[in-house]
């Protein structure tokens, strides 16, 4: 499925993006000002050197004045001096304005996502939300650091050595020039060129990077099938064509390079004859002609970079224009014009409720659940009743189709968000760890949970003993997704995680892998633990778990079927009693 | 640069017997390197003549002839350099393409257990990162070394036939931009590296964010991971700013060191030609010949880096080619295609820890179908890996038609059987693509038929484009049933004598499974088959049913005759029963 943000991918120049792109500059005006006019200051004293050098020759050296060399050959030294400070501090500014607006963007990105629904994050897939906030991003940079502000350094380099030859001498100058043409085309030509095949050799890699990943993770389907001599042709294929992209690159390299030298020797030898003939009529000086083979060699390079902006600018409007529509797209779930905000009671009523993600196939229909505060409610139901979902529900990551929940009597979707999930602990039967110590994982690095507080609640649901065993206690790292860590602590920590949180309403959905019975143990009295005194909302897969709870409702295919206690509904002998048989009664046998 | 006993250990010396193939085009290369710069030092000491005559005395024809050298000189240079580039940086492409290739090819014969070594981005990286380290080093890395080489013999040796002194000291400055550029040069590579790393920090926390979104809004964390991100973007922007302060300093550090080569030529060349001790043309052209020596100076510099990069990583392709497959059987003179009867015998296997299978022995007549229930993790899959022979056997034994596997060639005894994993693969093709892919030529009617057989023909024939629709992200996404059923397809097409069918209907519904054991039946018979389950009823016809736990067979017989036992399969079995009743798959 693709966002409907996604679908446009024009490029080129759009005047309205690209005010709204500059009015990232804004707050840093004054660095953007004083980098432009330090890449004037260098231009300027970049260009001054083959004057200096028509100076000594045409002074000093004809008149055999040693003391005005010296004094030519200290300018010298500190324009050298200046070229250095300019230089430096230029490249370091304009590099540290695109880092600050990459920066502002991709704290903005971020922030954005945070307040995105799960609806976006079902419909957007996770690789394409990083690339927004990561590559698009650095593709800014570019534009702001090789872009707007060194367009004003090329541009007055380009108009300094015009203006400087046509001072010393206006004739040569013209004769001179003639080739500029000639190398604005030859470059505009390479240019071209190679963007285009460089687009071929990024397309043959990305086409190697495929075929490799997809060929490393289905090797054994290869072998089985005894493909790998097909395979291996396939491989050849794209592995040639990135041979021929990069082969065609070479040729244009190999002619350009050459060619710009060949214009920069007959702009040389056009100096050398006209301007040798002005000697000869005594119109030129000496130094002029050198000074002038000294410019004509600087034509190159303004040339070369103005013609790269073009393509700079263009690939950082696509970009812009993909990471504005991440901006604007905004959530579907909003908080309300006037928030309910009230300490939470812990009552929750599910008011008749039908849910569905698509319509005509509905997964919860007519769902009214009331649990009083404090109470203990254990849902149970096959796979696919529709259990998760009542919990989703009560998360508010979707909203209801048709009815309310209501918590405390007021609408879901009347409360603050914070409010609400401030006293809303959930425990998703996939614990999801994240990279960072065991400390970070139960507090969730939040303001409101201190070290020892999170440690109290280590020791309450008993997780404390093995976090104490790890090599660093609680500032050992857990793993990526928590492999390093047994199923059994990983519920532990999920406890703590919980409990440290201190809501009022507890909602839980158990795992169902099975974890030896000293564990179980541990488990058990843990989640004991956790729901005293809360009200607790528990997709149950354990019968000693359901034991624990005040009351049982049974979900079949997205409605109440059954509810009463463990007894009662045995006494049923209807769905629950079949679930007992079938998924409880074997624990009850490992127990004993 | 690399000499003696050490050469051989170099992991550069790996490259010697590419760098033979293309011996010829490497020598025609540094003929055009010598041939594009002995042109090129001719162009200063023209110019250096005509400017001297220009002072004393000179001609409107003399001027014209002067030009003309020069422009004609230019152009042959030209030629010289367009063919030392194209020759040289083109042969290391094909150098490239060659290494590439035997690398995959390589990799083509590795068993699994090299697979489970390292991971697929490891393995991605090294066949393109570090082989575009490595090809830098055989194209630009020769071409440069060659240049600076070349240049620098010539362009000196005529600076100290003008003036040896104001060569020594016009020199020095630029000894001292080599060492700038190679110093630099690893320093910025080395901060580039750190800014990569944090860039991927940068980019694992989103990709946690937005994979524990549910967490993170269930606890109300979502400014805590804006403050987190804050913290982390702003190590980046550091690191960046951190590059920009050495970036920053290293072309202003190279203009000035050149600036103070010039700085010295005009001072002191211009006091010696006040003195008369060289021309004004001398001036000129030792200018211009300085102009030449800039760059290869600093591609000196650059080249060590390259050397030293593409060495580190010629190192871990080296690791890649040096990797042997795990299983490797010696060409014998098996018979091809056999009828296909299994034989086990007291067959163990351990991967790394504790034992997966113990004590294992049974027999498959050809033509007769065998299955295997259990638990997750009783040990079935492993059985199946060993039949295909994707790790060693070498306790126990397991024969087919008599042949002990270890004599079979792989390429034999993977023709002999068709295997349908756990986790199903389909590659990004079409549908009909995927589903011969073990005989590409079928015909069309064949691939039909077996996708009849599967079940999975009616779900095709409303995929957009039927069997030329694309399978993955450039075309319909399957569901898991969807995708076990083609590769079942996949599987029957090959026609093998063993069929082995690895939790192959997990994911479709017993009403779909009915149908499609149905239509195996056929299939079946026709072949001996190892069908792998954890469902009572996709293996209640089987001529033998094996029951596995905890790596050993616990329980053998028919499915009446496993039913009147009071053990696991009567367990097993009563349970479906009851979820069948519920309605549950």
């Amino acid at each position: 499925m693709t966002a409907p943000w996604e679908e446009k991918d024009r490029s080129g120049y759009d005047s309205h993006l690209a005010r709204r792109l500059f009015g990232y500059l804004a707050p840093y005006r004054k660095v953007v000002a004083t980098a432009v006019v330090l890449l004037l200051g260098l231009s300027a004293v970049r260009l001054a050197g083959p004057y200096l050098t028509k100076v000594a020759i045409d002074g000093p050296i004809r008149n055999e004045d040693p003391q005005g060399l010296l004094y030519i050959t200290l300018l010298f030294l500190l324009l050298l001096i200046a070229q250095f400070g300019l230089g430096y501090l230029q490249t370091y500014w304009t590099n540290w304005i695109g880092q600050q607006v990459m920066s502002d963007l991709r704290r903005q990105l971020f922030g954005h996502l945070q307040k995105q629904d799960a609806a976006f994050f079902d419909r957007t897939p996770a690789g394409r939300i990083i690339t927004r906030i990561t590559n698009d991003v650095d593709v800014m940079n570019d534009l702001f650091t090789s872009g707007v502000v060194s367009v004003f350094g090329d541009a007055f380099s380009l108009l300094g050595i015009v203006v400087i030859m046509l001072l010393m001498n206006w004739k040569l100058a013209l004769v001179c020039f003639s080739v500029i043409p000639l190398l604005f085309l030859l470059t505009l030509w390479f240019k071209l060129r190679v963007r285009d095949s460089y687009r071929r050799v990024r397309g043959a890699v990305a086409a190697i990077n495929g075929f490799l990943q997809e060929s490393f993770t289905g090797m054994a389907v290869t072998q089985m099938f005894v493909q790998e001599g097909r395979k291996f042709g396939e491989f050849e294929k794209h592995n040639r064509r990135h041979m021929q992209a990069n082969l065609d690159s070479i040729f244009y390299y190999a002619v350009f390079y050459p060619a710009v030298n060949l214009v920069g020797a007959l702009a040389i030898a056009l100096i050398l004859w006209a301007g040798g003939i002005q000697v000869l009529d005594a119109g030129l000086t000496l130094g002029a002609v050198v000074a002038f083979i000294q410019y004509s060699e600087r034509f190159y390079k303004p040339i070369s970079d103005l013609s790269e902006k073009v393509n700079i600018l263009q690939s950082a409007m696509a970009s812009a224009e993909r990471i504005f529509g991440l901006l604007d797209t905004g959530p579907t779930i909003r908080p309300p014009q006037r928030p309910h905000r009230a300490p939470v009671q812990g009552q929750i009523h599910f008011d008749r409720v039908s849910f569905w993600y698509r319509e005509g196939t509905p997964v919860l229909h007519g769902v009214d659940l009331r649990v009083e505060p404090g109470e203990k409610v254990a849902i149970v139901g096959a796979t696919g009743s529709g259990k998760t979902t009542l919990i989703n529900l009560l998360g508010r990551l979707y909203d209801v189709c048709e009815g309310a929940v209501r918590v405390d009597g007021t609408d879901l979707r009347q409360w603050e968000p914070e409010a609400l999930r401030q006293s809303i602990a959930v425990v998703l039967q996939d614990v999801f760890l994240f990279n960072g110590s065991v400390g970070d994982n139960i507090r969730l690095w939040s303001g409101r949970v201190t070290d020892s507080a999170a440690q109290q609640a280590a020791r309450r649901v008993a997780a404390d003993r093995f976090i104490q065993r790890l090599p660093a206690a609680y500032q050992s790292p857990v793993r990526e997704r928590g492999s390093a860590l047994s199923v059994g602590q990983r519920q532990l920590l999920a406890f703590a995680r919980a409990l440290a949180h201190d809501p009022r309403i507890l909602v839980l959905d158990e795992a169902t892998s099975s974890v030896d019975t000293e564990t179980e143990q541990l488990i058990q009295k843990a989640l004991a633990e956790l729901m005293e005194g809360r009200t607790a909302l528990i997709i149950a897969h354990r019968l000693s778990t359901i034991q624990h709870c005040d009351r049982i409702v049974v979900l079949h295919r997205g409605e109440i079927r059954e509810e009463g206690t463990h007894q009662q509904l045995l006494r049923q002998r209807g769905i629950y009693f079949k679930l007992y048989q079938l998924q409880y009664k074997d624990q009850l046998v490992d127990a004993v | 640069m690399l000499k003696g006993s050490r050469f051989a250990e170099h992991p550069l010396a790996g490259l010697i017997p590419y760098l033979g193939r293309y011996r010829a085009k490497l020598l025609l290369g540094t003929g055009m390197v010598l041939a594009t710069n002995a042109v090129a030092v001719v162009t200063p000491w023209v110019l250096g003549r005509a400017i001297d005559d220009l002072r004393l005395e000179v001609t409107r024809d003399k001027l014209l002839i002067y030009a003309t050298v020069l422009v004609g000189l230019s152009a042959l240079e030209g030629v010289f350099r367009f063919l030392m580039r194209s020759v040289l940086i083109g042969t290391s492409r094909r150098l490239e393409f060659d290494l590439r290739s035997d690398l995959y090819a390589h990799l083509l014969r590795l068993t699994p257990s090299f697979y489970q070594r390292y991971t697929t981005g490891d393995l991605m990286s090294r066949a393109t990162n570090d082989l575009s380290a490595v090809r830098s080093v055989l194209g630009p890395g020769i071409m440069y070394s060659l240049n600076t080489l070349f240049t620098t013999v010539l362009t000196v040796s005529l600076l100290i036939s003008i003036d040896p002194s104001l060569a020594l000291y016009t020199l020095i400055p630029l000894v001292a931009v080599s060492v700038c550029a190679r110093y630099f040069g690893s320093q910025i590579h080395r901060r580039f590296r750190s800014i990569q790393e944090q860039f991927s920090e940068l980019t694992s926390l989103v990709q946690e964010n937005v994979a524990g979104m549910r967490v993170v809004k269930a606890y109300n964390q979502e400014p805590a991971f804006v403050r987190r991100f804050a913290e982390s973007n702003r190590i980046y922007v550091d690191r960046s700013l951190g590059l920009a302060r050495i970036s920053g300093l290293f072309h202003p550090s190279l203009a000035l060191l050149l600036g103070l080569s010039s700085l010295t030529l005009l001072g002191l060349g211009g006091w010696k030609v006040t003195l008369g001790e060289i021309s004004l043309g001398d001036l000129v052209a030792f200018m211009a010949y300085l102009a030449m020596l800039t760059w290869p100076t600093i591609a000196l510099g650059w080249v060590i880096n390259i050397v030293e990069r593409g060495s580190a990583s010629m190192r871990r392709i080296q690791d890649l080619l040096d990797s042997r497959p795990a299983i490797s059987v010696p060409n014998s003179s098996a018979t091809d295609i056999t009828a296909g009867s299994i034989e086990v015998s007291d067959l163990s296997f351990a991967y790394d820890g504790p034992q997966a299978l113990q004590d294992i022995s049974f027999e498959v007549p050809a033509g007769s179908t065998l299955a295997i229930v259990g638990r997750t993790g009783s040990g079935k899959s492993t059985l199946a890996n060993l039949l295909c022979h994707f790790y060693p056997v070498e306790r126990g034994q397991i024969r087919i038609d008599g042949e002990d596997l270890n004599d079979i060639p792989l390429e034999v005894l993977r023709r002999r059987i068709a295997y349908v994993p756990q986790d199903t693969f389909l590659f990004s093709d079409t549908v009909r693509g995927n589903i011969a892919f073990g005989r590409p030529q079928a015909t069309r009617d064949q691939v039909e038929k077996m996708a009849r057989t599967s079940d999975i023909w009616s779900d095709i024939q409303r995929f957009p484009e039927q069997l030329d629709t694309f399978v993955g992200e450039r075309g319909v996404t399957l569901s898991g049933g969807q995708k076990q059923r083609i590769a079942i397809s996949r599987a029957l097409l090959v026609d093998a004598p063993i069929l082995i069918l690895d939790d192959s209907l997990s994911s479709v519904d017993t009403q779909t499974e009915e149908r499609i054991l149905e239509r195996l039946a056929g299939q079946l018979r026709k072949r001996s088959a190892i069908v792998i389950s954890h469902r009572i009823s996709t293996v209640k016809g089987a001529d033998q049913i094996l029951v596995m736990d905890e790596g050993r067979i616990v329980e053998r017989g028919t499915h009446r005759q496993l039913v009147d036992q009071e053990g696991l399969y009567r367990q097993l079995y009563e349970r479906q029963l009851l979820q069948e009743e519920l309605g549950i798959e």
